[in-house]
């Protein structure tokens, strides 16, 4: 009844307005039939407008309906889902009534779709231009005379270069970025009334998405095209979007104006959503929000977000809140909207005892470490020729004192995964050595290495869903390290694996679980678990939260955070967030290339960016703030393999000072305490009362 | 590309030259040679030492393995223990009717596997899919002698169609080999349907779950035009390197058939020169169908590098 009411009053909204909107969604529920014979929902009782010129954004975690809603609003169904209730109107017409064939002209015509990985959406088998052409011949009234016309003109639109050869490319052989601009060339290519943008930019290099969203919002500014951006970023959709709908186990929980939604939020889910936000501003741990969100069908007639809320008392667990609409024009489904801003969005209390660092004990010394992976060919082997390729990583020096976590930031290629794996013996390096504590010698491979090194140096890898064994139990799982370094048995051995899960705030019946009885987060978890099973020294963690949800994110960083201190390790944290990296590190290297850029205190190197390079990373880092926009220093060229010769940034650097620059490896110059720069350029003359420092050796 | 080209062929030649040391070497290990199973109880004395100067066999392994090794590139394969009649001769007729029968069962087998793959790919879990895939999995489990036994029994005897067995001689013309060709190309042709099929079949479906399948439909592409431009191109891609191996297979796995229908094939005059311990002729043998399973897979190799973009291109770079 409640929800026929609500309804009614939307609509008369909607016609007092006068302004009809392009694209409705209402009352609408989708799911799918499980295989115990219940109806589980994806999407409840979702209910949406979308007007001409509008930028909607949907934002939500994993698991939260978002794509899904995407899809629906072209009446669009993955396999296995249905429709239960509700209907998307366009043009007078409810979309999931329509025949593929009355949907033809609509889908790619009039809405338009610009999906996740266009590396995978665009056809293998054909080229550019014809998969461009296709969309011009279905949807415009063009005659094939000028479709060539049309194509440079959209690719030249996308900003991609020299469109006239790229038609016959490929869709292998452009970039990331280049097929996210083909991507977008086409969904453009049938004048579309509204544009649906599907994570547009995840997977893409911070660089390369700054400059896609920039255009995005060119684009949105342009034309009046309608636009609903899907992401799990809150940072991306405060670049492009006017409106915000924060989505939560398949329903809308708040809808409203951005800066309403990214600065004070009436819902409670989206302030804990924000507080997991690692800044870049900001050193301190984001705020973790416990818990997991629910799956489908594990919630009906109460609050989905409940369990997670400090709010949520009998009332949120007996009744479903309905999604009000407040005089201020935001829509919120909260019983307590009214006392959410006593939820903190931001985190101020600043753990200073993690910048305490250290004694300056090494654990684990770089000396001038390379690394490839191009291997000579058995010919030139037997013909005894000189490798001609550069090496994927340089020249790295770099020690690391003991209790300190070091973050190697960098983008794609950049060679920080390939640092770790020669690190943890994965892969030799072709030149310099690695040194163990007092200057014990750390052999190159896993074969040659003792027991004992193999126990203090561990590594957690990106994905659980591949580093955990599906077929062996969590016991199993932790029972390994323990049963190898330790020679535990029996009991002991159970008593220590249940003190493990403990440690990583998993309870002891996880024991028997399987990997995929547990969720993203906790899967993590226990990969984590593994590695302190064997009381390393060393830690090597690589993109350890990149394939979590932000909220879930927070809570392993913590995690770490407070593993660290407990027993002391020492970490090398790879990850292509910086703000990730800022919120953890103690000191930071900055990559490229797979050679050093810049390197020192995490606090300095982020404060004063001083290499070009980390300025041209730090300044295209998205921030959840609708006012900050990414600077665009440099464009998003993919270089293949480092230069042969000078600085590894020199194609695309700003300040490139030219000949010097792409002929002399640039030396090392000591900034401050610690600081270290390797560049040409004369970085005193950017700062205030600094004389040039004499160039230094690295120690 | 070229690089590549020339890199494959080397790679094909080694591998036949390996295969030729490896089957001389067999055939040395095993106990006895040509002269003692062609001269059987008088192998002893004089006439053995005789037999074995006359075919050349006391001279050192080495120097025979190199001796047939290159009169056998000349297509000299030398002489029969058993009939003394050159080899190439004798295998030439026999090759021509094996591949007679390989290239009927490919000729009616390949299309109709591709079409009933993809029939049942794009109409996944319908009738006429489980009607397909079920019928899919009897060709592939029954053995194909008795399926060979089973057809006979029906068209042969039964219904009296077909002749059951093969009576022609070896050196018959090419049209004399109809309708009695008819039963042992049907069965070859099943096995070899069954398992493109089930290629063709996975391989369509997961291309119509790929995402540049639902970014086609999209983009508002009709289903027909989605599953012919953007669907079958990178469906059949991996299918021809399964072609390829079933094309070898079947090259091979012809003796069963050939035996069962006394068909006069490659395949039966290896298992009679096996049972005759006619050795000269074993070898050639074994080498005509290890080079052909080699060249059938070259052959594919390239022929998918050539239609398929990515792999073009990534060696072009």
């Amino acid at each position: 009844m409640q929800s026929d009411l609500l309804e009614v009053t939307s609509r008369t909204d909607d016609s007092s307005a006068a302004v009809e909107p392009l694209l409705q969604i209402e009352d609408l529920s989708i799911g799918f039939d499980a295989k115990s014979g219940d109806t589980l929902a994806v999407l409840r009782n979702v209910n949406l407008s979308v007007h001409a010129g509008d930028a909607i954004g949907l934002v939500g975690e994993s698991g939260s309906g978002k794509s899904t809603l995407a899809l629906a609003l072209m009446g669009y169904l993955k396999r296995g889902l249905r429709v239960l209730n509700g209907a998307t109107w366009f043009d007078e017409n409810n979309l999931f009534a329509l025949t593929r064939q009355q949907l033809e002209p609509i889908r790619g015509g009039r809405i338009a779709l610009i999906p996740q990985n266009s590396g995978q959406s665009l056809t293998p088998s054909q080229r550019i231009g014809v998969q461009l052409e296709e969309a011009l011949q279905l949807h415009t009234a063009l005659k094939p005379g000028q479709y060539q016309d049309r194509i440079v003109e959209l690719l030249a639109q996308v900003r991609l270069p020299d469109p006239g050869k790229l038609v016959a490319r490929y869709p292998h052989e452009l970039s990331g970025g280049q097929q996210q601009r083909v991507a977008i060339a086409m969904a453009l290519a049938g004048d579309p009334e509204v544009l649906l943008l599907d994570e547009p930019t995840t997977g893409l290099d911070v660089t390369t998405q700054a400059h896609i969203l920039t255009l995005l919002r060119e684009i949105s500014q342009q034309s009046d095209m309608a636009m609903v951006y899907v992401s799990h970023d809150l940072g991306a959709i405060a670049q492009v979007c006017n409106q915000v709908a924060v989505m939560y186990a398949g329903e809308i929980m708040l809808q409203g104006d951005v800066k309403q939604v990214l600065r004070e939020p009436l819902h409670p889910y989206a302030r804990g959503l924000l507080a997991s936000i690692p800044r870049l501003r900001s050193e301190a741990l984001p705020q973790a929000l416990d818990g997991r969100p629910p799956a489908p069908g594990e919630v009906s007639n109460e609050c989905s977000f409940a369990d997670r809320c400090v709010l949520a008392d009998t009332a949120c667990r007996s009744q479903r809140p309905e999604l009000m609409s407040l005089p201020s024009g935001e829509r919120v489904r909260c019983h307590y909207h009214h006392r959410a801003d006593a939820i903190p969005v931001t985190v101020e209390s600043i753990q200073g005892a993690r910048k305490e660092v250290a004694s300056l004990t090494p654990v684990v010394s770089l000396d001038n470490l390379g690394i490839t992976y191009h291997r000579s060919g058995l010919l030139k082997q037997l013909l005894g020729l000189e490798d001609q390729n550069t090496p994927t990583v340089q020249a790295i020096t770099l020690a690391l004192q003991s209790g300190e976590t070091l973050g190697l930031v960098g983008e794609s290629g950049s060679g920080k995964s390939t640092i770790l794996k020669s690190v943890a013996g994965l892969l030799p390096p072709f030149e310099g050595q690695m040194l163990w504590r007092d200057n014990e010698r750390l052999p190159e491979t896993i074969k040659q290495r003792s027991s004992k090194q193999l126990r203090k140096i561990q590594i957690i890898f990106q994905n659980p869903d591949e580093s955990l064994n599906p077929r062996q139990t969590i016991g199993e799982i932790l029972a390994q390290p323990l049963k190898l370094y330790f020679g535990l048995s029996g009991q002991e051995l159970e008593r220590r694996s249940i003190e493990l899960l403990e440690r990583v705030r998993l309870g002891s019946h996880y024991i028997s679980r399987y990997p995929a009885q547990l969720s993203g987060g906790e899967k993590q978890r226990v990969a984590i678990a593994r590695a302190f099973a064997a009381e390393p020294d060393l830690v090597l963690c690589d993109e350890v939260t990149s394939a979590l949800d932000v909220s879930v994110q927070a809570a392993v960083l913590h995690l770490l955070d407070d593993l660290k201190r407990e027993s002391k390790t020492t970490y090398i944290f790879v990850s292509h967030d910086l703000a990730v990296v800022r919120s953890l590190s103690d000191r930071v290297a900055v990559l490229y290339q797979g050679r050093l850029c810049e390197f020192g205190p995490a606090a300095a190197v982020y404060a004063t960016p001083s290499h070009p390079y980390t300025e041209v990373l730090l300044d295209a880092v998205l921030e959840p703030d609708p006012d900050s926009k990414p600077l665009l220093m440099t464009d998003d060229v993919v270089e293949l393999s480092p230069p042969a010769a000078g600085c590894p940034f020199q194609r695309r650097c700003p300040q490139s000072l030219g000949q010097q620059c792409n002929r002399e490896t640039p030396p090392w110059h000591e900034l401050d305490g610690g600081h270290f720069i390797r560049c040409h350029l004369d970085i005193s003359k950017n700062r205030r009362g600094m004389s040039k420092l004499p160039t230094v050796e690295l120690p | 590309m070229l690089g590549l080209l020339i890199r494959r062929l080397a790679l094909g030649i080694v591998t036949i030259l390996l295969v030729s040391v490896i089957i001389f070497a067999g055939v040395e290990i095993l106990p006895g040679d040509a002269c003692t199973a062609f001269l059987e109880r008088e192998a002893q004395g004089k006439l053995l030492e005789n037999c074995r100067s006359d075919l050349g066999l006391n001279r050192s392994a080495t120097e025979r393995y190199f001796d047939w090794a290159s009169a056998a590139i000349q297509g000299d394969f030398g002489v029969s223990a058993g009939s003394k009649k050159s080899i190439a001769t004798l295998v030439g007729d026999r090759l021509k009717n094996t591949l007679l029968l390989a290239v009927c069962a490919m000729a009616a087998g390949i299309p109709l596997a591709l079409m009933l793959g993809i029939v049942s790919g794009l109409w996944r879990d319908k009738p006429a899919d489980l009607v397909i895939s079920t019928l899919t999995i009897f060709a592939m489990t029954i053995p194909e002698f008795v399926t060979a036994t089973l057809l006979i029994l029906v068209f042969s005897v039964w219904l009296g169609w077909v002749p059951g067995i093969v009576l022609t001689s070896a050196n018959a013309p090419v049209s004399e080999f109809f309708p009695e060709i008819l039963l042992p190309m049907t069965v070859l042709a099943l096995v070899m349907i069954a398992h493109i099929l089930r290629t063709v079949r996975s391989s369509v479906i997961e291309t119509l779950s790929s995402d540049y399948a639902q970014m086609a439909t999209l983009k508002g592409v009709p289903y027909w035009r989605m599953v012919f431009r953007h669907v079958l191109p990178n469906a059949l891609l991996p299918t021809i390197n399964v072609i390829a191996l079933t094309i070898a297979w079947l090259l091979g796995g012809v003796v069963v058939i050939e035996t069962v229908f006394n068909y006069p094939g490659l395949g039966r005059m290896m298992i009679d020169s096996i049972s005759d311990r006619d050795l000269p002729v074993t070898q050639a043998i074994a080498l005509i169908i290890s080079s052909v399973y080699v060249c059938v897979n070259l052959l594919a190799d390239l022929l998918s590098l050539v239609a398929n973009p990515r792999l073009r291109t990534a060696q072009l770079q």
